[in-house]
């Protein structure tokens, strides 16, 4: 290489050991989502992508950026704190949905627990299942 | 940079792509809406992997923006999409 070493030696290993473990955590995922059974298996293995992959990454470029630049770098935690918030919906809504659709096609998913404010069952859509009211005063 | 971290990063952009192919897969044959779905959401965060990847690779800051864009994107859609399939519209 033509550049010149700015970056102490110890900081590019560290990274490139971050970048080795996010390769083969997000690889892991794909399997993961390949290799699973059923759908609320394969709702796991992502979020090895999401979470340790994402921070490795994240943590490779933290610590390469912060000491090419000579000073600390902060673009990295939005990605994190972003995904932090983001994957906890998406896997959330992600399951109401399974359930639903495979409830509605009789295939053996639990029966709904959510309540509406008036004691009535309901599934995930927010109607009324069953005669779930008829124990009521 | 040196030859330890440019082994490294084509290591990490090659497990991404191999990632990306086993996702395709689970993406293409289903076998149900939600399977794909959640297929495709892993895909956008596997793209925001390799951007930030490639942001390392070229010492460029601006890889950080599209990244945080990828992320997003990928939310929405796939927020979308489960609300979609739950209620049969997005915004009520």
């Amino acid at each position: 290489m033509t550049a010149p070493e700015l970056v102490p030696y110890w900081v590019e290993w560290l990274a490139a050991l971050l970048l080795v473990a996010s390769g083969v955590m997000a690889l892991t995922g794909a399997v993961g989502l390949v290799r699973l059974k059923n759908f609320f298996q394969r709702m796991h293995p992502p979020a090895l992508g999401a979470t340790l992959a994402t921070w490795c990454a994240c943590g490779a470029s933290l610590a390469y950026f912060s000491a090419l630049r000579g000073g600390p770098v902060v673009q990295p935690w939005l990605v994190v704190i972003l995904l932090c918030i983001t994957v906890p919906i998406t896997t959330i809504l992600l399951a109401r949905t399974a359930l639903f659709r495979q409830r509605a096609a009789g295939d053996g998913a639990p029966p709904a627990l959510s309540q509406a404010p008036d004691g009535r069952r309901v599934d995930e859509t927010g109607r009324a299942v069953g005669d779930a009211g008829a124990d009521l005063p | 940079m040196s030859d330890t971290l440019q082994w490294a990063i084509f290591f990490a952009l090659g497990c991404y792509v191999l990632g990306m192919m086993l996702t395709l897969r689970r993406l293409l044959q289903g076998p149900s809406a939600q399977d794909r779905i959640q297929a495709l959401d892993y895909l956008y965060i596997l793209g925001m992997l390799v951007v930030l990847v490639l942001g390392l690779r070229y010492s460029s800051d601006m890889y950080f923006e599209v990244a945080l864009l990828i992320a997003l994107f990928g939310f929405v859609s796939s927020s979308a999409l489960a609300k979609f399939l739950l209620r049969g519209e997005v915004i009520e």
